[in-house]
């Protein structure tokens, strides 16, 4: 029995200091990023000037470094939207880690199962027949029937997804992709049949769903977006050590003391609840919740306890420039965010699959 | 330690299990052995609380499966499965790790550290912490997942605590065959561990093995110590094999099988 009292090499923590490094130049980019953006466009405000309108806002007298001009279009336009950009990517990246982990998969993706096309799709019923509801609803919160309609479309989407994959109470991984396979298609079929009913308007809303933008950024948006992927983000930062026995099997977690139907349950949930919220006021933009993951594991390990605030940053990161690009590549017209995201996380998608093909 | 009484199970119209009772103690280890489809992987479901049986009841220190909150059964009772695969590159010690959950859900301690390393001396794949799990051989695979069993049930304090092991030797050579079937049963004799594994190996169950189990088209065909269950008559009507059983003077059991005539 001796072999179990041997000396030990000194322990290891979860955050080595390489990562503390790491985490930190992340949000050094991610400031320099976000005032980068801010400042970026058809005018440009210099970082100093952004500063100066910042600290007004906090009561100092700085009024004389910037022009009431750049004050307005900071606070009303950039500085929204590029806080959207950032919650929208971190929520999106964390939802993506999250996913993941729950199908021991790194290919799947809340786009992939089916969450934010059943999300668009809500949203689409609202934007074809909302007039026709709006007067049921108390005129206050009309501004709410696209977020609740998205969300309930996501829900019920991950909903199906969970009930059409799950046998006798343990989940099966395959017939959950196959699934979201199948509530992408209904969902691309419902969006095309509303356009072929929409006016114009409602033809540019739609096509704006299924592209995916930033443009509708204000503060009240902001401000409800970020309390949603904050209180998602809480939740699953709590399972972390949960999801990672889940990746071992599902039979193993439970021998582990998981209560496994549990964290499954939060997890769709809090994605529902998040995508559903993001795709109302952004649009369907995919690929973020792929691509950052898969990163973030590359950079840090799988280790959810890094892996789902690392992705939290970069997707932060990835959205925001992004968004900047998107604004600026094709001045004076704007490129859709979705399409950007699409076209580089496509080719990422692309390598993994060619190099897991290569691996197994 | 774990007492199973009566278990039937039975899927689509077959029996796999059929009125099946055991029980094992600490400081033991019990061997279930069986031919194929013999309902071995799904007895050791069964006690492990994988699957509910249709009739029967399986109870760990006097109480009933069903009683146990899953986060304390998991601080007793620790299963190592045929073969565990990840998707993802976490490294052998993290998954090491992992069998520390019941001991600390939300954040690990050096303590929980100090004992994953501990598991993997003594599961001999000490030099494999740093090899991303994924790239590990089918072997090298079962030692690290043999080790986050023993961290799971890590001897710390004076409770009994019960080891699954689902074909543990499998996919190891003959050396690993033995360090980790002689680990266990050490720590049945130093530790009130009880030991309940499924072998295929007649002459591997017959060193290690306290006693013996040996199932047949889901019942019990015979139970006991090796001697009494490993004799020509019983392995010629449980696996249709002609059998040789020896006793060396130094009390070991031999087993030498051929096809039947």
């Amino acid at each position: 029995m001796n072999t179990l009292v041997q000396p030990l090499p000194k322990p290891r923590f979860p955050f080595a200091p390489s990562a503390t490094l790491l985490i930190a130049g992340l949000v050094v980019l991610l400031v320099l990023a976000t005032l980068a953006a801010a400042g970026i466009g058809a005018v440009e405000i210099p970082p100093s000037h952004i500063l100066a309108i910042l600290a007004s806002q906090l009561g100092f007298d700085t009024s004389r470094y910037f022009t009431p001009g750049e004050a307005a279009l900071f606070i009303h336009l950039r500085f929204p939207r590029v806080l959207l950009g950032l919650v929208t990517g971190a929520g999106l990246a964390i939802c993506g880690a999250a996913l993941q982990g729950l199908f021991r998969n790194p290919l799947a993706d809340p786009g992939l199962v089916g969450v934010s096309g059943g999300a668009a799709l809500g949203a689409g019923f609202i934007i074809l027949l909302g007039n026709l509801i709006a007067p049921l609803v108390f005129p206050e919160l009309r501004m709410w029937l696209l977020p609740v309609a998205a969300f309930a479309g996501g829900l019920a989407a991950a909903l199906l997804v969970y009930r059409l994959g799950t046998r006798a109470g343990m989940s099966d991984i395959a017939s959950m992709l196959l699934a979201g396979i199948a509530i992408n298609a209904l969902a691309g079929a419902g969006l095309g049949a509303f356009s072929v009913f929409a006016n114009d308007e409602q033809l540019r809303n739609l096509t704006f769903f299924t592209l995916g933008g930033l443009g509708a950024a204000n503060w009240t948006i902001v401000a409800l977006c970020s309390a949603v992927v904050a209180l998602v983000a809480a939740v699953f930062m709590r399972q972390a050590q949960a999801l990672n026995a889940l990746l071992l099997g599902e039979a193993e977690a439970a021998h582990l003391g998981v209560d496994v139907q549990t964290v499954k349950r939060r997890i769709f949930l809090g994605v529902a609840a998040a995508v559903g919220v993001l795709v109302a006021f952004t649009g369907m933009i995919g690929f973020v919740g792929l691509v950052v993951p898969s990163l973030a594991r590359l950079l840090l390990g799988p280790d959810h306890h890094r892996a789902l605030p690392v992705s939290m940053l970069m997707g932060a990161l990835l959205v925001v420039i992004a968004d900047m690009g998107a604004r600026t590549l094709i001045v004076p017209a704007e490129l859709p965010l979705g399409v950007l995201t699409a076209l580089i996380g496509a080719p990422f998608f692309i390598w993994l699959l060619a190099k897991r093909g290569k691996e197994s | 330690m774990i007492y199973a009484s009566k278990i039937s199970v039975s899927r689509g119209g077959r029996a796999l299990l059929d009125d099946v009772s055991l029980s094992a103690r600490a400081g033991e280890v019990l061997a279930i052995l069986g031919p194929n489809g013999a309902g071995k992987s799904t007895l050791l479901k069964v006690m492990a609380g994988e699957f509910i049986p249709d009739s029967g009841d399986v109870a760990i220190e006097g109480r009933p499966l069903g009683n146990w909150i899953p986060l304390e059964l998991a601080r007793v009772r620790a299963v190592m499965r045929q073969d565990t695969h990840l998707e993802f590159a976490f490294s052998a010690r993290e998954v090491v790790m992992m069998g520390r959950y019941p001991h600390c859900q939300r954040h690990t301690t050096a303590h929980d550290w100090d004992i994953v390393d501990q598991a993997l001396q003594a599961a001999d794949a000490a030099h494999l912490a740093k090899r991303p799990y994924p790239r590990l051989s089918g072997g090298e695979m079962a030692r690290v997942q043999f080790a986050r069993a023993l961290a799971q049930v890590w001897p710390g304090d004076t409770q009994q605590r019960l080891l699954f092991l689902d074909e543990p030797t499998a996919a190891l050579d003959i050396t690993h065959q033995h360090s980790l079937l002689k680990m266990a049963r050490d720590l049945t004799r130093a530790h009130r561990f009880a030991v309940i594994a499924v072998l295929h190996d007649l002459n591997l169950a017959a060193r290690y093995a306290d006693r013996i189990v040996l199932l047949d088209q889901g019942r019990l065909a015979a139970c006991g110590t090796p001697a009494e269950v490993l004799t020509p008559d019983q392995l010629m009507a449980t696996y249709h094999v002609a059998a040789e059983c020896h006793t060396t003077p130094n009390g070991e059991l031999w087993v030498h099988t051929r096809a039947a005539a």
